[in-house]
């Protein structure tokens, strides 16, 4: 079965955002099929962590609407809407107060797990995202950056959503550890079958994990596609215009290669 | 010393009842006010506001103003309830500004991460902010503690007990290991409940386990502590005993004694003594029926209750006009006029007498512009003060208001001259100092009379008689004997007092003793 015949698990409708007469996100229309992965790129400011938290209506849209699973979010009390969706935060925002356990643990916890069922799923998940178990104990402030991010995605995962909202996840690591994340991610999301919707800047992230790309700039999505039509067919300047940095930066790097490869020959 | 300490049970038991109950109170105001201001904006600054303002009253004035504004809500005003609200008002403002700073102070992404996991509103309060605010809040409730204590020591002149009994009558009877037993104790409790408090708080934020058990249950046994010996006198019926009041001054806590002792002797009656009430206060806790006898001045009464600015009306009327209004106006019974005047008089130190040949006020005049002259707080706003200056033509180069346990101190050692002394009081001789005679009559009368509430007229005939026969018993030079061993020789006012009742009794055979035996066969 292609990707495209599965049926469509988040739609988002003409869904607008405003700040008096400021336009955050305006009439933003999407969809993602079950098992996607989109990601929404663009600059600083351009709406996407808006329009990210507006699926789980973190922030309510001032209109449009958005669905999941055919299902109109509005008609859902929202921290239901909230535990069946995993969100994982720019700002990570682990509890200090509680151990690595128990924030993994605290959606599981708000819906009333048995506790041996809880332990249990912890204990997957620590092992799911490469933690060593003994960090159970731990406070998040006793780990690294790379850590504490992993137990974000764990706690986003703990209640086994089918959906996953991650807002640049990796943004403050090093290039180094983040690639590392990214691929522990695509192995998990490949595993689980979850449909995700993950916001970056990053030119490089995007290419790497999409499935599809879309491009949102002052708050509007400007094109939605697969990373080669993008390439190769941008639907406007400023698409065009962010899809030539790679090859730019790419050239500058074969310049500096052929540099010293012609420095060594001679 | 081991008079003293035999006290301190008593007084530390009714210290920590008062603290331990308004810091709960304080605390179960305080936290959900604190929760809502953080979810209704409106609330915030008006709340904060409120608890600033009280704040700022002074403690001893906070504590006091309580006595009317109960008295007009038709509750107990005079004890431990004044001093409960007053308390409790005082510890609210520390834990409602830790409470709202330490919810603000939660990261909003940590509050948006509790949203974004799942939780209800509620949820989110309880899981996320209070747990996070917590050390703040604590900290507001070490500060409330240490506070409450404190303050809880000056709940004694609205008549609630406490370890201030101590420091009040010690400041009164120059009885100073008196008052730092008081401070000692009080300073003691303050550091033991604010390290239980810390050990909570680190037992808390550290999860030892054992520290924050052993904590919680000294917490627990402290307030049940509290709560048995509160619930005691109110489980057994007991016969409510007649109770005494006293002002805070060495007479009247030897008056207070002989009063106790007389109506134990002659009745067999159970009583008890609540000391150092704030002259004010006194009458209006007669009035309410929160004591049921004391002793008053016939021309305190006359300005202070009457409101009668005239100070020039003799004795007889004035001791007329006062019975009058006790029993029409208040129902009251003047039971008895004990048979001296405790006056007003300005007094000098014995060597400027001399040297300056002062024998009545009159005689102060040449000299007045040089001289300084201090008073207690009271004196300078009595009609007494203008009366006598503007009768004699005084005019002295400074005058200061004191604490009236200070005054004569002050004399002494020249910190002013003159003095607004009180006539029976036996520090004049301690003091070495000579009263000077008010020869043209300006200071009213202030015969000491004793005062019955409507409760004793109604159900205790045998004490209102008993109280009628000390009419005319204690004669001035006596009185200033009495309390010249107070305050010369550092007696106890309670033993001077009950050896002037072993005296009186030997006088008149005790009246119950020649009633007919009540038991049939008894010999
Ligand atoms: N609460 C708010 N009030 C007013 N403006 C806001 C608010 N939240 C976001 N904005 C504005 O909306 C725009 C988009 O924000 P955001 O969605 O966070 O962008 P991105 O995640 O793409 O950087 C920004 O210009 C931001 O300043
Ligand atoms: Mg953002």
């Amino acid at each position: 079965m292609t990707a495209a015949d599965r049926p469509v698990m988040i739609e988002a409708e003409g869904l607008t955002r405003r700040y008096g007469d400021a336009v955050v996100v305006d009439h933003l229309s999407l969809r993602v099929r079950a098992g996607e992965l989109v990601v929404l790129l663009g600059g600083s400011g351009s709406g996407k962590t808006t329009t990210l938290k507006m699926i789980n209506r973190l922030i309510e849209p001032t209109a449009g609407l958005v669905s999941l699973d055919g299902v109109d979010t509005a008609d859902l009390p929202p921290h239901e809407l909230r535990r069946r969706i995993g969100y994982v935060f720019q700002r990570i925002g682990l509890f200090p107060h509680m151990t690595v356990g128990e924030n993994v643990a605290v959606t599981p916890v708000l819906l009333g797990w048995a506790p041996e069922r809880i332990a249990a799923r912890v204990d997957e998940l620590l092992a799911l995202v490469e933690l060593d178990p003994e960090m159970r104990e731990r406070h998040p402030q006793e780990l690294s950056g790379g850590q504490q991010q992993r137990v974000g995605v764990a706690r986003a995962l703990a209640s086994e959503p089918r959906v996953m909202l991650l807002d640049e996840p990796f943004g403050a690591l090093d290039p180094v550890t983040r690639e590392r994340l990214q691929q522990s991610f695509l192995r998990i999301r490949a595993a689980l079958d979850l449909t995700t919707v993950f916001v970056t800047h990053d030119m490089t992230e995007a290419l790497t994990l999409a499935d599809r790309i879309g491009v949102m700039h002052d708050g509007r999505l400007l094109q939605v596609g697969t990373p080669s039509d993008l390439l190769t067919r941008p639907a406007d300047r400023y698409v065009r215009r962010l899809m030539d940095t790679p090859r730019r930066q790419a050239a500058v790097i074969d310049a500096l290669a052929g540099a010293a490869t012609a420095e060594a020959g001679a | 010393m081991s008079e003293l300490l035999a006290l301190l049970p008593g007084y530390l038991t009714a210290h920590l009842q008062l603290t331990l109950l308004a810091l709960l109170l304080s605390i179960g105001v305080s936290v959900p006010l604190g929760i809502a201001a953080t979810r209704l904006v409106w609330l915030e600054q008006p709340s904060l506001a409120l608890a600033g303002v009280i704040q700022t009253v002074p403690s001893l004035a906070l504590l006091a103003v309580m006595v009317p504004v109960l008295a007009a809500l038709d509750l107990q005003s005079i004890g431990f309830l004044p001093a409960i609200v007053g308390l409790t008002l005082y510890g609210v403002l520390p834990v409602l500004r830790n409470t709202v700073i330490g919810i603000r102070g939660v990261d909003p992404a940590l509050t948006e991460a509790a949203r974004g996991v799942g939780m209800t509103p509620r949820q989110q309060l309880l899981m996320v902010e209070l747990p996070l605010a917590m050390p703040v809040v604590v900290g507001g409730v070490r500060t409330a503690t240490v506070w409450v204590v404190g303050i809880a020591t000056l709940s004694t002149p609205v008549g609630a007990t406490s370890l201030g009994n101590y420091i009040f009558s010690g400041l009164q009877t120059r009885n100073y290991a008196s008052v730092i037993v008081g401070c000692i104790a009080a300073a003691g409790l303050a550091m033991l409940l604010d390290g239980l408090v810390r050990a909570i708080e680190v037992g808390l934020a550290r999860r030892r386990r054992g520290r924050l058990v052993a904590a919680l249950a000294a917490v627990v046994l402290l307030y049940g502590y509290a709560g048995a010996t509160l619930a005691a006198p109110l489980l057994g019926d007991r016969e409510r005993p007649i109770v005494i009041g006293t002002k805070s001054f060495t007479e009247q806590y030897v008056l207070g004694a002989v009063i106790t002792g007389w109506i134990e002797h002659e009745t067999s009656r159970p009583t008890s003594l609540l000391q150092s009430l704030g002259s004010l206060v006194a009458f209006d806790a007669l009035d309410a029926g929160e004591i049921d006898v004391y002793v008053d001045y016939t021309g305190t009464l006359w300005a202070n209750e009457m409101g009668r600015g005239d100070v020039r009306a003799g004795r007889a009327e004035t001791l007329r006009g006062v019975r009058e209004f006790l029993e029409v106006d208040h129902g009251m019974t003047l039971a008895a006029t004990l048979g001296f005047e405790n006056t007003y008089a300005l007094a000098v130190r014995a060597a400027d007498a001399e040297r300056l040949d002062l024998r009545t006020i009159g005689d102060l005049v040449p000299h007045a512009p040089r001289l300084a002259i201090g008073a207690d707080v009271e004196f300078f706003a009595r009609p007494e003060w203008p009366a006598v200056r503007d009768t004699y033509g005084l005019d002295f180069r400074e005058q200061r208001a004191m604490d009236a346990s200070l005054m004569y101190q002050a004399a002494a050692t020249n910190e002013v001259d003159v003095i607004s002394a009180y006539t029976t009081d036996g520090r004049i001789a301690a003091y070495d100092l000579r009263v000077l005679e008010d020869d043209r009559g300006a200071i009213p009368p202030y015969d000491a009379i004793l005062l019955a509430g409507a409760r004793l007229a109604r159900e205790a005939p045998d004490v209102l008689d008993a109280l009628a026969r000390l009419g005319g018993a204690i004669d001035a030079d006596r009185m200033r004997a009495l309390n010249l061993r107070v305050d010369e020789r550092g007696e106890d006012p309670g033993t001077v007092g009950a050896s002037l009742v072993r005296e009186l009794a030997g006088r008149a055979p005790a009246a119950h003793r020649n009633a007919p035996p009540t038991r049939p066969g008894a010999p």
